[in-house]
């Protein structure tokens, strides 16, 4: 068994990340998005990469990320993220430059820039939170709503007839040659909670190592949207989501 | 350098950009541009700049948008369909505050059109750079010359507005050859700007580019502060030409490709003791609105001849005043003017 860590009396045994301000977010009781940025910020303070990163804040609730994250930021426009990444890391390539993008903004208004990032092998990572539904602008359908979800834009439950299936951006992006590390995790329970901090974490170092383009999945929650309560949430993803989006690690440069 | 190379305008304007310091060229083939995108990446190594060919022109003005975030020298260049897909970035440009320089070289149109030279996207540039108050400060070169000297000059205005500069030209200025007299090659200056992002902070303070402010007090402060650097470069960059009789009959008014038909024409009016007079706008935005006010009260009328079905005409009958009347020579959608089409038509007027 591992040594246990001694703690001092009346050190800390939890702070909030050096990656985060102390600006107070504004996320739903529930939301995961709390979660995804607090495990982004903890690995850019693991590879002290906190001084040279600048976060790409897109559009959705993820709008004001460019508050929470203790970095240089950029606001993109909708869906724009990659490219805008993509010209700061052209200028710069010692810079650490990341999006956070919804599924709206990745997958639905934003799927090329992202495809031709990916394609173009382009050294950024991408944190990808999809949890089914536009959220900044009150629930509608999105390209990852599951099948029968009711959204304000399919009140009776999405019909595949009419709107397709859900997109499986992993998937999709996991045969492009330039991706260096893909992986879709979650953030319901300590066990899934600990496999998406690594998952981010090689996803940055692929970027440190100029492997490539990385990008996690962090099938996330919408308490608000989808009329759960935070607890009924959590077991949405467990039992529903995770059905339609399984955990994988689709591409690791290092395997 | 006392030699002169021919080149084609769209040569001559990347060269000239090359020549100004841009390090940075992020583009979509066009025609009729594409000389521009494939001068830069051919040149662009050689100076250790980046040509980086982007998937749409969506695209082209989002990669402008992230570089010059971190104050970088960059450029985009495109025609009109592809400029209207750049009006979001443009916008988001103006909000945040951003240099740039894009150059539209403009076709034919509305929709599809044709790669036949037109000048039908003057509100495109001077009203249309996207949704919002933002000023694209728009200057119109007239030869292969003036687009190379452009090229290079762009960059520092746009940087000293922090805006979006816009070359306008048009298909036939884009592919004519001329004799330019090209500029030595200078690096541009460090990226130092107090609010670029990117690389080491060293313990300075974080930035945000960003033009997202839902405090709507902050939101028209911002507003103000882009009309006051646009009154700035009313102040200082607003440009403009004259040529032609100093007692003239009656004034041309026209830009680019039309500013050369005039000139011709005005020198063949002149066998004929026909007196004219050109005012050609340099710059579009700010536009040149004195030459006018004072020349309308000298003349019989003032004549706007350009290729479109009348939209650079508006700002002459702003500038003007109602002093004189302001006629119109037009053709669009790819059609010429000759200087034969325009003498006749100023004939019939007179």
């Amino acid at each position: 068994m591992a040594e246990a860590k001694q703690i001092a009396e009346g050190e800390p045994i939890y702070r909030r990340p050096a990656g985060l301000t102390e600006t107070q977010m504004r996320y739903c009781p529930g939301c995961t998005h709390g979660t995804a940025h607090k495990l982004i910020a903890e690995v850019l303070e693991e590879l002290e990469l906190i001084d040279r990163t600048v976060a790409i804040a897109t559009v959705g609730c993820s709008v004001y990320a460019y508050e929470y994250f203790n970095t240089d930021a950029v606001e993109a426009a909708h869906g724009r993220g990659p490219a805008v990444a993509t010209g700061i890391k052209r200028v710069s390539p010692e810079t650490i430059v990341f999006t956070y993008q919804g599924d709206g903004d990745l997958a639905a208004i934003g799927l090329s820039e992202v495809i031709h990032a990916a394609q173009r092998g382009e050294n950024i990572t991408v944190a990808f939170i999809n949890n089914a539904v536009f959220g900044m602008t009150r629930g509608q359908m999105a390209p990852t709503t599951l099948v029968g979800q009711k959204t304000t834009t399919t009140p009776l439950g999405r019909d595949p007839k009419l709107a397709g299936m859900p997109m499986m951006v992993c998937e999709l992006l996991a045969t492009i040659p330039g991706v260096a590390y893909l992986a879709r995790e979650t953030m319901i329970d300590p066990h899934t909670v600990r496999n998406a901090r690594r998952s981010i974490k090689k996803a940055f170092q692929s970027q440190v190592d100029g492997a490539g383009f990385s990008l996690v999945e962090l099938v996330s929650t919408c308490p608000a949207w989808w009329h759960k309560d935070p607890i009924e949430s959590m077991a949405w993803v467990r039992d529903e989501m995770l059905k339609q989006y399984p955990l994988k690690v689709f591409v690791d440069y290092e395997a | 350098m006392s030699e002169r190379v021919l080149m084609t305008g769209n040569e001559a304007l990347a060269e000239g950009a090359i020549a100004g310091g841009c390090r940075y060229f992020f583009g979509y083939p066009i025609t009729p541009q594409n000389a521009i995108p494939q001068y830069m990446a051919e040149h662009m190594p050689e100076v250790g700049g980046v040509y980086l060919q982007a998937e749409s022109e969506l695209a082209s003005i989002n990669l402008v948008y992230g570089a010059a975030s971190t104050g970088a020298y960059v450029m985009t260049s495109s025609s009109s369909p592809g400029i209207s897909l750049m009006q979001e970035g443009l916008s988001y440009i103006l909000g945040s505050e951003l240099p740039c320089v894009v150059v539209n070289m403009v076709r034919g149109g509305p929709g599809l059109g044709n790669i036949s030279a037109a000048q039908s996207d003057y509100w495109l540039a001077t009203r249309g750079a996207g949704h919002g108050d933002g000023r694209c400060l728009t200057f119109a070169p007239h030869s292969v010359q003036e687009l190379h000297d452009w090229g290079a000059d762009a960059f520092p205005i746009a940087q000293k507005y922090r805006a979006p500069v816009m070359i306008l030209a048009d298909g036939l200025l884009a592919n004519m050859a001329e004799a330019v007299r090209l500029r030595e090659r200078q690096e541009p200056p460090p990226r130092t700007q107090e609010w670029a992002v990117g690389g080491e902070r060293n313990g300075r303070p974080r930035r945000i580019i960003n033009s997202l402010w839902t405090d709507v007090e902050v939101m028209e402060a911002v507003n103000r502060r882009m009309a006051e650097r646009f009154e700035q470069a009313a102040a200082n960059e607003t440009r403009w030409e004259e040529y032609g009789d100093d007692s003239p009959d009656f004034v041309f008014a026209a830009y680019g490709i039309c500013a050369r038909i005039c000139k011709t024409a005005i020198d063949r009016l002149a066998e004929e003791g026909i007196r004219a007079r050109l005012i050609r706008p340099i710059s579009l935005l700010p536009f040149p609105a004195r030459p006018f006010y004072e020349w309308a009260e000298r003349v019989s009328r003032i004549v706007c001849v350009e290729l479109s079905l009348g939209q650079f005409i508006e700002d002459v009958r702003l500038a003007s005043a109602c002093r004189c009347p302001v006629e119109l020579i037009w053709h669009t959608g790819g059609v010429l003017l000759t200087p034969e089409e325009v003498m006749a038509r100023v004939k019939e007027m007179l």
